[in-house]
């Protein structure tokens, strides 16, 4: 028993550490389905981007590790923005499904034209930090977690700081609220939505940033994954809500850990994409979301 | 005889003689290996693509996990063939069964979903399935599924494909294809009119789910190998490209959606480091110019060309 419950409080530190990150991402997915209503497939490749932005800021420039993290979001949000700009912008009225599409296809062309440039095979991300480890009775933790923790936890304060204080945020809650009354309200939407894919990218590329620290690998396709699940953690806490998000990945992070730690690592991604199932079809939206009956 | 059915006999005398021509250049040699298995590959993506659109296009419930549905048939063929030493025959029914089944488990919860929610669920339910199946070491696990024979031929692959796409043709006219339409033009006065709604999206799903196993008995069959990474949600977006390239809705466009990206992935497999990314952008480029695809919901057909030009 005690060994169980020894192996349950470790699983839960690397679920949460690991939640952090997918949460991260889970904030962008939401923003912008908040906003636009677009599942943006790419935005997993946003955050692959945004840890070769680290990863070149730190071997290439030297710079220390929150320099790098600061690079990688700035750069990520540009990224962002132009996305936005070419591929979806035009879209803005288009089905639906074609818009879909194109954020397959943006997704895809990041994917290659990175292995492209930067060669398929997997980077060892440079040791920023001396890894120390932190023994706490029978749990271990190291730094690389605590930072992850730390960095996550300031993103997401800053994050709600911006959106819930600052006029800005407050034109992204009117827009993603209802954008024609936003827009006779005298908001300029096409603004608003590079913002928040300006933010959603940053938060992405601080996740990338953190991941590679935590693995000390990154890869082109290292995205797709994570992607598709922060995907299921911004459903889970109920797409377009911002507290759900980062509840949604802390839960998805625990729950693989604790799959991964107590049945096999092979079964973690299936763990992930079942708790999307049971929550499609008992609470569709989301733990924190309201149901809203469809009126003809 | 009425004119419906000289129409399709026409058709068929078209599709017997088409047959004829390519099976002859299969034989005397002027069609190569590259494109015989290029022309095999076309065939089986076009019955993905067709039944798909049954799902997609017809009745209008967005589903991405197709792959999923054709790893099942893949590897319950594979099984039957391979492990068991039953006839290919047997395989190809079993595995048209086998996949409608789950489609029709999968297809009862998830299909009171809608728009992108289904979408991701269908997504997720293909994941797990292919999961699932990595895990399951009588069919080899990870490595896959090997020593599989190859008993798919051209006559097979293409005989079924007419016969799926004949079977969607004659099912879109029908009473219940009716009431997948109306489900897809509006599904709530769909239900008002009466439609049991859950019945015919269910009814679609697990026909296109059929239809996918179909594809992936075929696919196994003539590869040699059913191995888990064929079948990961890349491949459903490739079926759904198809789909959406030739126009949602559209049994020709979804067709010449098929055949189109086949031959450009085709051409495209000498420079593989661009390829993907040709591939993308054409897909961008495309739906940034032509949203509803190529054709659109309508059908390709001789009276759109004596209108003149494609509607």
């Amino acid at each position: 028993m005690d060994n169980f419950l020894q192996q349950f409080f470790q699983q839960l530190i690397n679920g949460v550490s690991l939640g952090s990150i997918y949460a991260l991402i889970a904030l962008g997915y939401t923003m912008i389905y908040g906003i636009i209503k677009l599942i943006n497939f790419a935005h997993g490749d946003i955050y692959m981007i945004g840890a070769y932005f680290g990863f070149f800021a730190t071997t290439q420039l030297g710079v220390g590790f929150i320099p790098a993290i600061i690079i990688a979001m700035a750069g990520a949000a540009i990224v962002g923005i132009i996305i936005e700009r070419i591929a979806y912008r035009p879209m803005r009225n288009a089905p639906r499904i074609a818009i879909l599409i194109t954020a397959i296809g943006v997704s895809f062309f990041l994917e290659y034209g990175m292995i492209l440039l930067v060669s398929p095979q997997p980077r060892t991300f440079p040791a920023v930090f001396a890894p120390t480890v932190y023994h706490m009775g029978p749990l271990v933790a190291n730094s690389q977690q605590l930072v992850i923790l730390i960095s996550a936890l300031i993103l997401m304060v800053t994050l709600s700081y911006i959106v819930n204080s600052t006029k800005a945020g407050k034109a992204m809650r009117a827009v993603s609220f209802d954008a024609d009354a936003a827009r006779l309200m005298g908001i300029n939407i096409d603004k608003v939505i590079s913002m928040t894919f300006a933010l959603g990218s940053a938060l992405a590329a601080a996740g990338g940033v953190l991941v590679g620290v935590y693995y000390n690998s990154i890869d082109p396709l290292m995205g797709m994954m994570p992607g598709l699940k922060a995907f299921v953690a911004a459903v889970l806490g109920g797409i377009g809500i911002i507290p759900g998000a980062m509840m949604g990945g802390i839960i998805l992070g625990v729950v693989e850990a604790m799959v991964s730690g107590f049945l096999s690592s092979t079964f973690r991604d299936a763990a992930a994409f079942g708790i999307l199932i049971l929550i499609l079809l008992y609470k569709p939206a989301g733990l924190l979301g309201k149901n809203v009956r469809e009126k003809v | 005889m009425n004119q419906v059915r000289k129409f399709d006999l026409a058709l068929f005398a078209a599709c017997v003689a088409l047959f004829a021509a390519m099976q002859g250049m299969i034989f005397t040699g002027i069609i190569g290996p590259f494109w015989e298995l290029n022309i095999i590959l076309i065939c089986i993506n076009i019955i993905l693509a067709v039944s798909l659109n049954l799902i997609n296009g017809y009745t209008g419930q967005f589903s991405i996990g197709h792959a999923g549905f054709m790893a099942v048939g893949a590897y319950t063929s594979a099984v039957i063939t391979v492990k068991l030493g039953l006839p290919y025959e047997l395989g190809l029914v079993v595995a048209t069964l086998s996949a409608g089944f789950l489609g029709f488990l999968i297809g009862l919860p998830t299909l009171r979903l809608n728009g992108d929610y289904l979408a991701i669920a269908t997504l997720g339910l293909g994941e797990i399935i292919r999961i699932c199946i990595l895990n399951i070491d009588y069919v080899g696990g990870a490595s896959g599924l090997m020593g599989i024979p190859r008993l798919t031929t051209f006559a097979y692959v293409f005989w079924i494909m007419i016969a799926v796409i004949f079977f969607i043709k004659n099912f879109k006219n029908s009473a219940p294809g009716r009431c997948c339409l109306a489900i897809r033009e509006n599904e709530i006065a769909a239900d008002t009119m009466g439609i049991n709604t859950t019945k015919y999206k269910v009814l679609a799903f697990t026909l296109g789910a059929s239809f996918a196993g179909t594809a992936g008995a075929l696919f196994s069959h003539y590869f040699f190998l059913a191995h888990p990474a064929s079948f990961t949600f890349m491949r459903s977006f490739d079926i759904l490209t198809m789909v959406v390239l030739g126009g949602l809705g559209s049994m020709t466009g979804s067709i010449t959606g098929a055949i189109l990206l086949t031959f450009i992935s085709a051409f495209l497999s000498d420079f593989p480091e661009w390829r993907m990314i040709i591939y993308s952008v054409t897909m961008i480029i495309l739906m940034l110019y032509r949203p509803q695809g190529l054709f659109g919901n309508k059908e390709l057909s001789v009276k759109m060309f004596k209108l003149g030009g494609k509607g």
